[in-house]
This record gives C-alpha cells, sequence and structure tokens, in this order.
C-alpha cells in the first residue's frame, strides 16, 4: 500500500502544525471574519460547517493567503505566514488546497495536471514526476484515465485528480474546500472514499463540508461556524448529540 | 462602362512575376510585424491586466494613442516626422515598426481578453501549488488564453497584411506599390489592380479558412 504523505522526520516539531490566531478579514465594511483563533495536530482532521456566509470558506482561503487576512497571525510549524516577509509561494508549496469547481488546468492531461507544479516549481526530474503523479492517480483510482484532459473526466474524477495534485507537492496539510458540493450525488462518494483514505494514512486536513457522515465518520474535530465566529467546537459525535449553542443546535436540525 | 472584356490576359501574364514578388515582399512585411506586435502586444497586453498602476497607466495610453490615429497617420509620422528629432530610419526599418507598434496595441487588447477568458479559479489553483504571478501567467493562463485567442490573432494578421498596402506611401515596394509602377508605365490600370487585388485575396483567404477552422478545433475541444 503507498502512503500517501512521506516527510522528513522533524527533530523539533512545534505541538501544532497550524496555529492561527486572533484572526480578522474584512471585504469593505463587511466583517468576514471575527477573532479567529484555532490550533491544528500534526495528523488532525478538522471539519468545519456552518450555514453560507459564516465564513468557512474565507477561513480557509485566509490559510494559503489567497485572501490576505486583514489582522491577526497564522503560524504553520512556527512560522508566521502572515509576515509579509516570508516567500507565500514557497509556504503554499506546503499546503494542499482542493476547490469546489475542481480548478483543473483544461489544457493539460490528468498526469500532466499532477506533475506540472513538482517538474516547473520543485525542479523534480520528470521521470521521477511522473512515476510519483501516476502512483498518485493510481491510488485515487485513476489509473486508467491518466492521458485524459479534463473535459473527458466526470466531476468526481476531475476532483479526484484535483486531489492527487495537490499531494503531488508533498503537502503537510491540506485544506478542502466544499470540495464535493458541485458533484453529482452518485459521484460524492468516490471522492469522500480518497479523503477517508487520506485520513487514515495521517494526512493533517482541515476540511470546510456538508457531508456530516463524513464529519462523523473521519473528523477528530467538528467546528461550527456562523457569521464569521467559532460558535462552538469539539467531538464530532458530541457535537451531533448534544450541541450547547442554540445556534448550532438551529443549524443541525435543519441539515440532519 | 469598363468590363471584364478589357482585362488584358497578354498584360497580365507579364506582370505576374513582378505581383508576385510584391505579394512576397508583402507577406515577409507583415509576418515580421506580426511577430515583432505579438511581443509587444503580450507585454503591453499583460499590463492591462495587471495591478500596478505603473504598468497599467502606460498600456493603457499607449493603446488608446495608437487605436485613436490612423495607422496612415502614424507610418507618416515614423518616417517622416522622426527625422526632426535626429531618427532617420529607411523605409523599410520605418514601416516595419510602424505596422509592429500599431498592430501591438490591438494584440494587447486581444491578449488582455484571452487573460480575462481564462477562469480566475485557473490562477487561484496554480497560485496554491506554490506557483508565482509570472510562472502562473507562463505555465496556466498564456497556454489557454492563446489557444482561446488564436481566431482573433489569426484576423488581426489578416487586417494587418491589408493594412500593409499603407506602406507604399512611404515608397516600400510592396504589393501595392508594385501595381502603381505598373500602371505608371503601362497607362493601363484595370489589369494590373485587379492583379494586385487577386494577389491580396490569394494571401487573404486560404488565412480566414485557417481561422474559422481553428474557431471550429476549439469549439470541439471546449465541448470534449
Amino acid at each position: 500500500m503507498i502512503k500517501f504523505i512521506k516527510h522528513p522526520p522533524n527533530l523539533f516539531p512545534m505541538k501544532y502544525l497550524l496555529e492561527i490566531q486572533g484572526l480578522y478579514k474584512k471585504f469593505g465594511d463587511i466583517e468576514v471574519l471575527k477573532d479567529i483563533n484555532l490550533s491544528v495536530e500534526r495528523g488532525e482532521v478538522v471539519v468545519i460547517i456552518g450555514p453560507s456566509g459564516s465564513g468557512k470558506s474565507t477561513l480557509l482561503r485566509c490559510i494559503n493567503r489567497l485572501e490576505e487576512p486583514t489582522a491577526g497571525k497564522i503560524f504553520l510549524d512556527g512560522i508566521d505566514i502572515t509576515d509579509k516577509k516570508v516567500d507565500i509561494n514557497k509556504i503554499r508549496q506546503r499546503i494542499g488546497m482542493v476547490f469546489q469547481q475542481f480548478n483543473l488546468f483544461t489544457h493539460l492531461t490528468a498526469l500532466q495536471n499532477v506533475m506540472l507544479a513538482p517538474v516547473k516549481i520543485k525542479k523534480i526530474k520528470k521521470d521521477e514526476a511522473e512515476r510519483n503523479a501516476i502512483k498518485l492517480l493510481e491510488k485515487v483510482g485513476l489509473g486508467d484515465q491518466i492521458h485524459k484532459y479534463p473535459a473527458q473526466l466526470s466531476g468526481g474524477q476531475q476532483q479526484r485528480v484535483a486531489i492527487a495534485r495537490a499531494l503531488a507537492m508533498n503537502p503537510e496539510v491540506m485544506l478542502f474546500d466544499e470540495v464535493t458540493s458541485a458533484l453529482d450525488p452518485e459521484l460524492v462518494k468516490e471522492v469522500l472514499d480518497v479523503m477517508k483514505q487520506l485520513a487514515r494514512d495521517g494526512m493533517t486536513m482541515i476540511v470546510v463540508t456538508h457531508e456530516m457522515g463524513f464529519a462523523r465518520e473521519v473528523g477528530d474535530r467538528l467546528i461550527f461556524m456562523d457569521e464569521g465566529v467559532i460558535v462552538e467546537e469539539g467531538e464530532p459525535i458530541e457535537i451531533f448529540r448534544n450541541p450547547k449553542n442554540p445556534r448550532t443546535k438551529k443549524f443541525l436540525s435543519v441539515i440532519l | 462602362m469598363v468590363g471584364v472584356g478589357q482585362f488584358d490576359i497578354d498584360l497580365f501574364l507579364r506582370i505576374l512575376p513582378d505581383l508576385a514578388f510584391g505579394a512576397f515582399v508583402t507577406l515577409e512585411l507583415t509576418s515580421l510585424s506580426i511577430l515583432f506586435g505579438l511581443i509587444i502586444g503580450s507585454i503591453a497586453g499583460l499590463a492591462r491586466v495587471s495591478k500596478n498602476r505603473i504598468f497599467f497607466g502606460i498600456s493603457t495610453l499607449y493603446v488608446e494613442i495608437i487605436r485613436g490615429t490612423p495607422l496612415l497617420v502614424q507610418i507618416l509620422i515614423i518616417y517622416f516626422g522622426l527625422p526632426a528629432i535626429g531618427i532617420n530610419l529607411r523605409p523599410e526599418p520605418a514601416g516595419i515598426i510602424a505596422l509592429s507598434v500599431c498592430s501591438g496595441a490591438y494584440i494587447a487588447e486581444i491578449v488582455r481578453a484571452g487573460i480575462q477568458s481564462v477562469p480566475l479559479g485557473q490562477m487561484e489553483a496554480a497560485r496554491s501549488l506554490g506557483m508565482s504571478y509570472l510562472q502562473s501567467m507562463r505555465y496556466i493562463i498564456f497556454p489557454q488564453a492563446f489557444r482561446n485567442i488564436l481566431p482573433a490573432l489569426g484576423n488581426e494578421f489578416i487586417a494587418l497584411l491589408k493594412d500593409s498596402s499603407l506602406l507604399s506611401v512611404i515608397s516600400i515596394v510592396e504589393l501595392t506599390r508594385v501595381g502603381r509602377q505598373i500602371v505608371n508605365t503601362t497607362f493601363n490600370a484595370w489589369t494590373p489592380f485587379l492583379g494586385v487585388a487577386l494577389f491580396y485575396l490569394m494571401m487573404t483567404i486560404p488565412l480566414s479558412r485557417l481561422v474559422t477552422y481553428s474557431q471550429k478545433r476549439i469549439g470541439t475541444y471546449e465541448m470534449k
């Protein structure tokens, strides 16, 4: 069995792989995130749920600075990535991201999608990158589709290629932004199965989702967000069974 | 009325080699100009989508000035005007510069539209993998934009090929100028000028077929 992750052992690991302190994000006058504090341990799977417009996706996009935080600090393994002096491109290589709309490069085959960044950015030799890419595509169940273009693949297949593409950079943490929301219902499972396997292999994951079954089964911690704040967090089973905050109760009663 | 009956076949056959030579020069001038125009236009087009105000400002000014003035006037300024500030150019370089600078402005707008036609998610995906802005442009956005703008570039090439006839006013012996010289010596305007038009068509029709073909291919590619 091929493992998804292979990192050199860190001799002096920080307790938390990811630490978010007092994070604010404003779009104009609208405050989308208000004083978010969150710490994620290595190998932890954090699932974020909440109504649309609650700031879940914005939070995720702040973590790799696709959105610039208005205030606050984000530490990746002890490095403050909101510092203007850090090379954000180097940081992003350590943070994989999967999008709702897949965003596969339409002019490249599945294999080329997965190989491109390792070859062009990490300067990995082509044959080595190709071997690794094929392994990853086999791992996500697409070993027989590697030469197809995104337009020739189903949504579920495209999303699995997107996961393989992010994994090819060998990231330390993976961000999933509602990755099954744009899929036909019958294609959701194949993507969730890949994510479950990834979690079992020990990947650190932050998952924004509406898939409560996934949250319950795979999540180490569940976070409920509403109106830009973390309303409640804890063990998924505990929150599903016994939500403490009335807003959490109301949200869960509507969707469960 | 002048009819086809007055078309002088003998004269036409005699001037064929001269017309072919003129057409060759036209094609050469246009090809060189579109090549430089592509380089100028790519840079200016990139500047037109830049968040940097200086790049944006300069490129916008360039596009507005060139698109707001006639090509003939631009040619006259570069060939007859520039010597006033000490820049003396021979006709051919002056002509190529004029056509390149002019087509560069139109291509800049084509490139800008092409870049903006690529969904924002492509850039975000590239950046999330750790590519810099320029790497993302080079490996992800440009290849897709180029595919989208190929038909528009083809049309620009055709337009430039026809506009290159204006270079005859600065005594470059291209297709139109060849025609005029023949008219001046034979005192027959009908046959040489029809020949000139025919040669332009022989270049533009295959090109426009190619543009149509490439448009269809992009269509099928997107549908797949």
